[in-house]
């Protein structure tokens, strides 16, 4: 083994990149579910973001209105799973495995005239002064646009939530929505903002998957991330910050393994594959241990449909 | 993953609820069947079956019909779809991945009339076939041109599933890199799929990062490709297929996978009756193993070399493993000028010496 052979700065860029989509994808499920809604869907989401912002792209030849076509195909998408969970009051659970296999479909359906092509390529953004530090510069100033854009989509997640009335509401929907509705407060219009927001997101993680990390398109190439952004929201225990350090340490140990194999090291990479996942099994007992679900930060009506009675 | 075979199922489903009602009318004419593991527009492995495919409807015109199923998942989805395809009258069936062996033969013996050709398996029957390439013919000779480009003298290679067949193409391209080039290194990455562009453009930056200026892959996409386009002075290969849209690139030549002859051969035997059991492993010679064009990026020596051993194996004065040969653990393999038998080339499941790391198990 040359543990000398990997280059941990250049892995700290690239970790970047890697956990990006899944940043996206899970930021925006955070804030579906800070408003009681429960949407399996991130992956059928991710993937239809990942056709249509590389459609978009290629035919525009804009990598911008590639992302922009992105977030507005998972927002559309979303709407189906809000039409069929808030209006006709379906299993959430149901419709979004549902909408899982859609987006899968659907993607592929738009995709085939898109296989082998070269997406126009996605500039560098070269921030002067920043990007000049010596060391750090090179590897924390000098991605593309989308990676810095997605942790300040977790910043302003962060503050809208925590400082703006509307962000109280909207958790307030999420923690009762009877009693949110009883204020009222119109509990399905801000589930539906809620959901279309996640859906825009998971379009962007999508598209940059196929514009950026691979670039190109071909069939199921989220291969599961939508499923890790599920995972990394209740490892985050619903917090904002905590889904951009999750993302980072999942992102991390995927290229992690690989530099690993790379460097000879002679650990079946199949355990830290799966370790991401242990991770967020051990999280999730030490903090539900002893204590009441509460404990682990998640909404109250997290599931539950809501029909206004009264 | 299991939601999407299920997805994937179902399209075969329709695609052969279709089938029949265009088969029955053309009963005089020879019916080709094929099975696909992947998407015709995958740009490698299934697409150059397909490309097989449109030959034989090309070199026949209207004495044959052919058809195809698609993403065709690797278990008994596969017997069905080949059923299906023998029951709506095909002749002559080729089923072209490995995970389809048994299903062909389970198949086979309902039909003893059709005729069925299994790609890269070794189970025969009095009317099935196998077939397969000599890739590690072609690997010697990328081997060679990636020994004489590197500077770094680290070469990258991209595993896909630790089988025979990939450790085969390892073993040939560092022995042929290693002879031109005695102090190259390989790094290697298993990425345990043949198709995952997410994983191979992430395997390849990683192996860009650590020293790898030629990137050798036995994934099928083009994102190593492209990663290596995004690094610079980098260069790969084509795998299964040219590749050419990276020609003004990283990617300096290629392996093609030309199964059209093999493919044209077998359904005139169908149709003359002289169709027999057989067994098939070709390389360059046949030109069942093509090596796509050098490009200007390599120097005229360095091509000149590479073009020249890719006669001398194509006309079977070289072979790929010639001795002297030792294993990794620094035991004997050849001796000098012996060459290795099919058998052992078959199951290979050791690295040669000077190879770096174990074949995960």
């Amino acid at each position: 083994m040359d543990l000398s052979s990997i280059n941990w700065l250049l892995l700290l860029a690239s970790l970047m990149v890697a956990a990006t989509p899944i940043l996206l994808a899970g930021i925006g499920e955070l804030v579906v579910e800070k408003a009681g809604v429960l949407n399996l869907g991130v992956e059928g989401m991710m993937i239809t973001g990942a056709i249509a912002g590389f459609a978009a792209a290629v035919e525009s030849g804009s990598p911008a209105l590639g992302f922009l076509g992105a977030a507005v195909a998972g927002a559309l998408l979303s709407m189906l799973f809000a039409v069929l969970t808030q209006f006709a009051l379906a299993n959430q659970v149901a419709s979004g495995l549902a909408l899982t296999l859609f987006g899968l479909g659907l993607s592929s359906l738009m995709g085939q005239g898109y296989v082998g092509l070269k997406p126009p390529s996605t500039p560098k953004l070269d921030i002067p002064l920043l990007s000049d530090i010596p060391v750090l510069g090179p590897v924390l100033f000098n991605h593309d646009l989308m990676v810095y854009v997605a942790i300040a989509i977790v910043a302003a997640t962060w503050a809208f939530l925590k400082y703006t009335r509307a962000g109280l509401t909207l958790r307030a929907v999420g923690e009762n929505h009877e009693a949110a509705h009883a204020l009222g407060y119109k509990v399905i219009a801000i589930r539906c903002a809620a959901i279309a927001f996640g859906g825009a997101c998971a379009g962007l993680g999508g598209a940059y998957l196929s514009l950026v990390r691979v670039p190109q398109w071909t069939e199921g190439m989220t291969s599961g991330a939508g499923w890790i952004a599920l995972a990394l929201v209740v490892f985050a225990s619903w917090r904002p910050w905590r889904v951009l350090i999750g993302a980072y340490l999942f992102g991390g140990i995927t290229v992690l393994q690989l530099n690993l194999q790379a460097a000879g090291l002679k650990v079946p990479v199949e355990y830290l594959s799966m370790s991401p996942y242990i991770i967020t099994i051990i999280v999730l007992v030490v903090m539900s241990s002893g204590r009441s679900r509460g404990a682990l930060g998640a909404p109250a009506s997290l599931g539950r449909t809501f029909h206004a009675t009264g | 993953m299991k939601k999407r075979t299920l997805l994937k199922g179902a399209v075969a489903a329709l695609a052969l609820a279709a089938g029949p009602a265009l088969g029955e009318s053309h009963a005089e004419k020879t019916k080709v069947g094929f099975v696909y593991v992947g998407p015709v527009g995958d740009g490698g492995w299934t697409y150059e079956h397909d490309q097989g495919r449109k030959a034989v409807e090309a070199e026949f015109g209207d004495a044959v019909e052919t058809v195809y199923v698609e993403n065709v998942p690797e278990g008994p989805d596969a017997e069905r779809v080949i059923t299906q395809m023998a029951l709506d009258g095909a002749d002559l069936i080729f089923t072209t991945s490995f995970g389809y062996m048994d299903p062909t033969i389970n198949v086979a013996a309902k039909f003893p009339d059709v005729k069925f050709e299994h790609a890269t398996g070794y189970k025969t029957a009095p009317n099935v076939s196998v077939y397969s390439a000599r890739f590690y013919e072609g690997r010697a000779v990328q081997g060679t041109i990636a020994g004489r480009m590197t500077e770094s003298n680290v070469i990258g290679y991209i595993g896909s599933v630790p089988i025979p067949e990939v450790v085969r193409g390892i073993n040939s391209a560092f022995i042929h890199a290693k002879k031109v080039n005695p102090d190259v290194q390989f790094k290697i990455v298993w990425v345990y799929e043949w198709f995952n562009p997410a994983k191979e453009a992430d395997a390849a930056k990683v192996l860009i990062e650590q020293g790898a200026d030629v990137i050798l892959q036995h994934t099928d996409s083009t994102a190593p490709l492209a990663a290596a386009a995004e690094a610079g002075n980098v260069i790969g290969f084509g795998q299964a297929s040219d590749m050419a849209e990276y020609k003004d690139g990283p990617r300096v030549s290629s392996i093609i996978d030309n199964w059209a002859p093999y493919y044209i051969a077998r359904t005139k035997a169908v149709m003359d009756g002289t169709w027999e059991s057989t067994n098939t492993w070709d390389g360059i010679g046949p030109g069942m193993v093509g090596i796509g064009e050098i490009t200007d990026k390599v120097p005229a020596d360095v091509k000149a070399e590479a073009e020249a051993l890719q006669a001398s194996i194509a006309s079977g004065e070289y072979h790929a493993f010639t001795g002297p040969i030792k294993k990794q653990d620094g035991s004997d393999w050849l001796a000098e000028g012996e060459t290795a038998d099919d058998g052992t080339l078959a199951g290979m499941n050791f690295y040669v010496e000077g190879l770096e790391g174990e074949i995960p198990q």
